[in-house]
């Protein structure tokens, strides 16, 4: 079996940096690699584009980036769409745009359920991220955006199928809209940093006649009585319940702390929320 | 007779070398020239050399008229310059007493030593080929070192430096099981990995110009500056002009007529640094020097110096050692405006962040205050406290307070290593003023709840904790670069203090510095001044001026002006400053003057580099002052046309550093930033290829100032007869590389990592620990001097008592209300309490060191950055900064994502895009500083900037009365959507 390229992006681990996003500029504008891509024009084009998510709000604030690109898919739209073998897909795996054969075709570009196939006018050609073949193909080990990211954020392989499996189903990865069924091989960890929602709050309640926060609490968010995610407060008093669907509608919310009468309340969820700060009574 | 042999040995030899190399033999036929070579004696050995061919000619004896000629006082002189293996040091001595001289003509004198110098270059090979006709060459910038890619004469791509097997190992560290060790590449930063469009920019300056109606000779339109357009001139032309006015200026003004201005950054290299060729440039002319404020620094310098010493640092701690210890004795790091992943320490790129992640990962909890949610806190997560800008004092004695009252500190440190602290038990606790500084008492000015308070100071106060404050760990950027900023900083002095600062896992960083690195292995840093050899502005005298012979440089004018003041120094002809004195916490405290007592007031202005424009407050008054017939002429000198060239009279096109020759060694400053490399996984030392040739017309500055050094007949005395690639080879040379690579090795593959400390077999002490411990010092930092010890040499800190001082004998000697001996909280001159302005601009804006772009060098231009959605937002076709706010205050002016906006006070109008974010709580603006670009729409200094420089908002006024310290982030405004012109 031929192994195949991936990437793994792990959300969490992304801060924005950019390094990615100009690597990618730096490798593709003014420069034309025959056979592999023409050069990308110096602004307008985001073959690597990051998205930022905000969730909550102060004090309780979490931000997500998504970065996105080619999914170097298995059952590419693209090389569908394409005739004369414009589109096509490696051995390897990676998924090129031909810059001869493609010229003035611009149907690839809206074949791509993830609008990651960009026009480019002055060429008038579609183009895209082509995971650095040009590179790989010169024995670099990983592409750029790879070597360039700090936090390890990003990372590629080079596996077969089952290895790739494997690892799949053991590290949680998973891949952008997998119901558009194109089967990418760009792979997400950490998702629900962008996509979930959490319930957040501060907890206090009064000592000495002074508000203290009351850590080690357990909050339960329930719905038809049964706990759907739990969390347990910190030493600030704050705790966050996470994972939970955007627009999910109502819950039970339920505090637990020994020493004090539990809490309940309705929580709606459309966005992220923080409750703000949250007083218990002594029991 | 020897001497005799090796004159005609010189004529061979520069003929071999020209059959061999075709660059060598055109070199000679450059000059239809004559050069002698002679000793005093009329009757001594003697050589003339024709040039003007492919071969050089040369006769035994005197020629009647050469052009040049080099005389040496006898053959002894001339044999210890001529023979093999001599030593640089005896031509600079025999140069110093005037054994060897030289007369005729200044350029082509330089043409000559610098063709013998060819001799050798012109064997040396640089770069390694990477095949597919690209070559791999070595540079280094702001954010770090890397490969350039280099096809056909262009930059193909900028990369990290990946090591290879002959590079050494890698250090690593064991903590609570887990063993951490860095990636065996450098990091980097986005505006780093853009230097190629940085080079190739639009707004590259390629040949000299000229301001259309600018006459040296006739009328001047000075108040055109700003507005007028500029047309290209010859370099020869620029250059006359320049030399003829800093002639006119000095016979016709006299002492000090002549200023400089730059930036405190430059592009990276020892070589071409604004410390190294244009500080030994204008010691040449003779200038009034704008002074560089301790900016960034600036409670650190003019506050927590007084409790602690460290002036050398400007008020930052020690930083080593301190890797090892936090992650594997502390429990807790406390980022209090702390933003690493923003700043990367400083030129750090993201050197510290794999280590940051490594921390949380094995169990040391965060917590981040800040009144913005910055990238470092939303990576690593923990507890944000988001804090009213400049009330942080007012949250740290609240801390003090918990502690204090709930026994939560360290009694027998504070009563061993300190002193005056019941004094501030008293202020904290309110036997002072009957006002406890409670959790309650701060949350109406801080807005931090004082439930959270308390539960801070029980965390910290039972937990060993590293403080995070500011970029580095100390110092560098957020609070104390606001009115209370002295105030911040001498609390987070006094709150380590009751914590036993310099006990296992008791310290400050933010894991930015104190990797076990070799910290012996010298290279010089920039702010030894490279080729300057100037000892009186640089830290060239605790080791490069022994190590690198060259002939001295002094400023023979002892007028100052203070960054923050150029304009009323131009505009109102009077002004004050106070110094950054390394060498003692008191010398802060020696008021200046302009003008300087029989010193003339500025007229010429010799602008270098970066725009103050987006760096400096309040800055319409500087499109107000360069606008003044005060100020006679102005040149600047610059790689890109923006921010203050816009204002010049005569503007120079300088290179970037991939089109020049330099040296250095990443991110280090060395001077105030002694052992800066402190941060760095791997110490990376680089040549810095010439990648590319200069773009147009544009030279190097050394290149620059070089010819106009030659037309003030000063050309032999700036070089010292070097090239540019000379002096990198004096770096070396001065530095510990020798030994260990070959400068041929070096210069073909572009770095040398050096090795780091085995830590297992010689253990590195830690930041603070001898003092905490009561030993000697022991950490590797040449400071404070002698004479500047408290007590006894290397026993204790820099303060009187050689301990650290609650209340500081410094303070008790001089009168600032400002800086109380006691750290008393006096609110903000310019905050939520500020009535009367605060009804009218109810939003605070703060203005970050920025996380794109550095300084002003990689903002605008054109580049690759410009699309980075966090730093710029294209709007109608335009680039607008970026200005974030919370959606309700967003809400409440009726403005939506990335509408433009008007941000003002009575100080100026900047047009932003809005980013509506809930990373800041209501009421707070954030802005990153240090955009290039400085675009007014209408009369320049009058009219809404829309290029972004949002600190012509922040005040000019200094924290303290007594200091010269800058507050950019106390700054009231008020945001309106802007609906004005657009074009």
């Amino acid at each position: 079996m031929t192994d195949k390229w991936a990437l793994f992006i792990d959300v969490a681990k992304c801060h924005n940096c950019r390094n990615c996003y100009v690597a990618c500029k730096d490798e593709h504008v003014g420069n034309a690699y025959p056979g592999y891509a023409a050069p990308q024009p110096r602004h307008g084009h985001d073959w690597i584009a990051i998205s930022t998510r905000e969730r909550g709000e102060a004090p309780m604030v979490d931000v997500a980036h998504l970065p996105t690109m080619c999914n170097q898919c298995e059952n590419a739209p693209c090389v569908a769409a394409s005739t004369d073998g414009a589109v096509y897909r490696r051995d390897d795996g990676i998924v090129m745009i031909d810059p001869d054969k493609a010229r003035g075709k611009r149907e690839i570009v809206d074949s791509c359920p993830y609008g990651a196939i960009w026009w480019n006018d002055e060429e008038r050609l579609p183009q895209k991220w082509i995971f650095d073949a040009h590179l790989i193909d010169r024995g670099w080990k990983e592409p750029r955006c790879v070597q360039a990211c700090p936090t390890a954020a990003m990372t590629s392989a080079k596996l077969d199928d089952a290895a790739l499996a494997a690892r799949v189903a053991n590290e949680g990865w998973e891949v952008l809209h997998p119901e558009f069924g194109t089967r990418p091989r760009v792979y997400y960890r950490h998702l629900y940093r962008y996509v979930a929602c959490f319930v957040g709050g501060t907890l206090v309640a009064q000592a000495n006649g002074v508000d203290d926060c009351v850590a080690g609490a357990t909050v339960e968010i329930r719905r038809d009585g049964s706990v759907v995610a739990s969390a347990k407060s910190d030493d600030f008093g704050e705790f966050k319940v996470d994972g939970l669907g955007e627009g999910s509608g109502t819950y039970e919310m339920v505090v637990r702390a020994s020493g004090y009468r539990d809490a309940r309340t309705a929580v709606t969820l459309g966005a992220s929320r923080y409750l703000g700060v949250l007083r218990l009574e002594r029991a | 007779m020897k001497v005799a042999l090796a004159l005609k040995a010189a004529e061979w030899a520069m003929n071999l070398t020209a059959a061999r190399y075709p660059a060598f033999a055109a070199r000679l036929a450059e000059r239809a020239r004559v050069v002698q070579l002679r000793m005093r004696d009329p009757a001594g050995p003697a050589r003339h050399y024709a040039f003007g061919a492919a071969r050089v000619r040369s006769a035994a004896g005197l020629h009647a008229e050469p052009d040049v000629a080099l005389t040496f006082k006898d053959e002894d002189v001339a044999w210890r310059i001529f023979k093999p293996g001599a030593k640089r040091a005896d031509a600079v001595n025999f140069a110093k007493n005037f054994s060897v001289e030289v007369t005729g003509d200044d350029e082509l004198a330089c043409w000559f030593t610098e063709t013998l110098s060819l001799m050798r270059s012109v064997r040396w090979k640089t770069g390694v080929d990477a095949g597919h006709g690209e070559t791999r060459y070595v540079n280094a910038t702001n954010g770090g070192p890397v490969f350039v890619y280099v096809k056909d004469g262009k930059i193909v791509r900028t990369t990290p430096i990946d090591f290879d097997e002959h590079d050494p190992h890698s250090w690593s560290i064991e903590a609570r099981g887990q063993v951490f060790s860095p990636p065996r590449r450098t990091t980097t930063t986005a505006h780093t990995l853009a230097s190629k469009s940085m080079v190739d920019s639009k707004d590259r300056l390629l040949t000299p110009m000229r301001r259309v109606d600018f006459d040296p000779n006739g009328e001047r339109n000075c108040a055109n500056r700003g507005k007028s357009g500029y047309v290209p001139i010859s370099w020869d032309e620029a250059l006359d002009i320049v030399v003829s006015e800093i002639r006119r200026v000095k016979r016709v003004h006299g002492h000090g007529a002549i200023m400089n201005s730059h930036s405190s950054h430059h592009t990276w290299g020892n070589i071409g640094c604004y410390v190294s060729a244009f500080n030994r440039f204008m010691n040449a002319i003779g200038y009034t020097k704008m002074v560089i404020n301790p900016d960034s620094w600036e409670g650190w310098y003019w506050g927590a110096t007084h409790h602690y010493g460290y002036s050398m640092r400007l008020g930052a701690a020690e930083p080593y050692g301190m890797l090892d210890d936090c992650l594997q004795q502390a429990e807790l790091i406390v980022f209090w405006s702390s933003d690493p992943e923003s700043t990367g320490g400083s030129y750090g790129a993201f050197e510290g962040t794999l280590r940051r992640m490594f921390a949380r990962d094995v169990g040391i909890e965060m917590v981040h205050i800040d009144p913005h949610l910055n990238y470092t806190a939303s990576l690593l997560g923990g507890k944000w406290i988001p804090i009213v800008p400049g009330t942080d004092p007012a949250l740290a004695h609240a801390i003090a307070h918990v502690w204090m009252t709930e026994g939560l500190y360290d009694k027998a440190y504070v009563a061993e290593r300190t002193t005056g602290f019941d004094k501030y038990r008293d202020y904290v606790l309110g036997a002072e003023d009957g006002v406890p500084k409670s959790p309650e008492w701060q949350e109406p000015e801080t807005g931090v709840p004082a439930h959270t308070v308390r539960a801070l100071a029980r965390k910290w106060g039972t937990r060993r904790t590293y403080l995070g404050a500011g970029g580095k760990g100390t110092a560098f950027g957020g609070a104390c670069r606001s009115a209370t900023g002295t105030q911040w900083a001498r609390a987070m002095v006094c709150l380590m203090a009751m914590q036993g600062l310099g006990k296992p896992g008791i310290n400050f960083g933010n894991l930015q510095y104190g990797a076990p690195i070799d910290y012996n292995f010298y290279f010089p840093g920039y702010g030894e001044g490279g080729l300057s050899g100037d000892v009186e502005t640089t830290g060239a005298a605790v080791q490069l001026y022994q190590r690198q012979p060259q002939l001295p440089s002094m400023n023979v004018v002892s007028q100052r002006i203070t960054r923050n003041r150029i304009a009323e120094a131009i505009l109102d002809g009077e002004t004050h400053g106070h110094p950054i004195d390394p060498k003692s916490v008191n010398g802060q405290f020696m008021r200046f003057h302009y003008p300087a007592p029989g010193h003339s007031r500025v007229r010429m202005m010799y602008k270098y580099g970066g725009s103050h424009f987006g760096t400096v407050q309040e800055s319409n008054r500087l499109a107000e002052a360069y606008r003044s017939s005060e100020l006679e002429f102005v040149v600047n000198q610059s790689i890109w046309h923006e921010g203050e060239s816009k204002f010049a009279d005569v503007i120079l096109p300088a290179c970037t550093n991939f089109e020049r020759w330099d040296i250095g060694e990443w991110t280090v400053a060395g001077g105030y930033s002694h052992h800066n490399n402190g941060q760095l996984n791997h110490r990376v030392i680089s040549i810095q290829h010439k990648c590319v040739e200069p773009l147009g017309e544009s030279r190097s500055d050394y290149q620059i100032f070089l010819s106009i050094m030659h037309r003030l007949g000063l050309g032999t005395y700036y070089s010292e007869g070097m090239t540019e690639l000379d002096w990198c080879r004096a770096q070396f040379e001065a530095s510990d590389l020798p030994g260990r690579v070959s400068w041929e090795e070096f210069l073909k593959k572009g770095y040398f990592v050096v090795p780091p400390e085995d830590t297992a077999k010689t253990p590195q002490p830690v930041a603070m620990r001898w003092f905490a411990e009561g030993r000697r010092k022991d950490v590797p930092e040449p400071h404070p001097l002698p004479a500047g010890y408290g007590t006894t040499f290397r026993e204790g800190l820099q303060t009187m008592s050689g301990k650290i001082e609650f209340e500081p004998s410094s303070l008790k000697m001089f009168d600032d209300p400002g800086r109380p001996p006691v750290n008393r909280y006096i609110p903000s001159w310019e905050g939520r309490g500020t009535t009367g302005l605060y009804e009218r601009y109810p939003l605070q804006l703060i203005t970050p060191h920025p996380r794109y772009s550095f300084h002003t060098h990689t903002d605008g231009k054109d580049t690759f950055i410009n699309d980075v959605e966090d730093h710029r937002v294209l709007v109608d076709g335009y680039y607008y900064w970026v200005a974030r706010m919370n959606p309700r205050d967003a809400g409440a002016r009726g403005v939506a994502h990335h509408d433009l906006v008007r941000l003002h006070n009575d100080r100026g109008s900047v047009i932003c895009a809005a980013a509506l974010t809930e990373r800041l709580p209501p009421g707070v603006v954030q802005a990153y500083a240090s955009s290039a670009v400085y675009d007014p729409i209408g009369e320049p200094g009058r009219s809404p900037d829309r290029g972004g420089c949002v600190n012509t908002l922040a005040p000019t006024r200094w924290q303290t009365e007594q200091t010269s310290a800058s507050a950019p982030n106390s700054c009231l405004i008020e945001i309106e959507k802007w609906n004005g012109e657009r074009s």
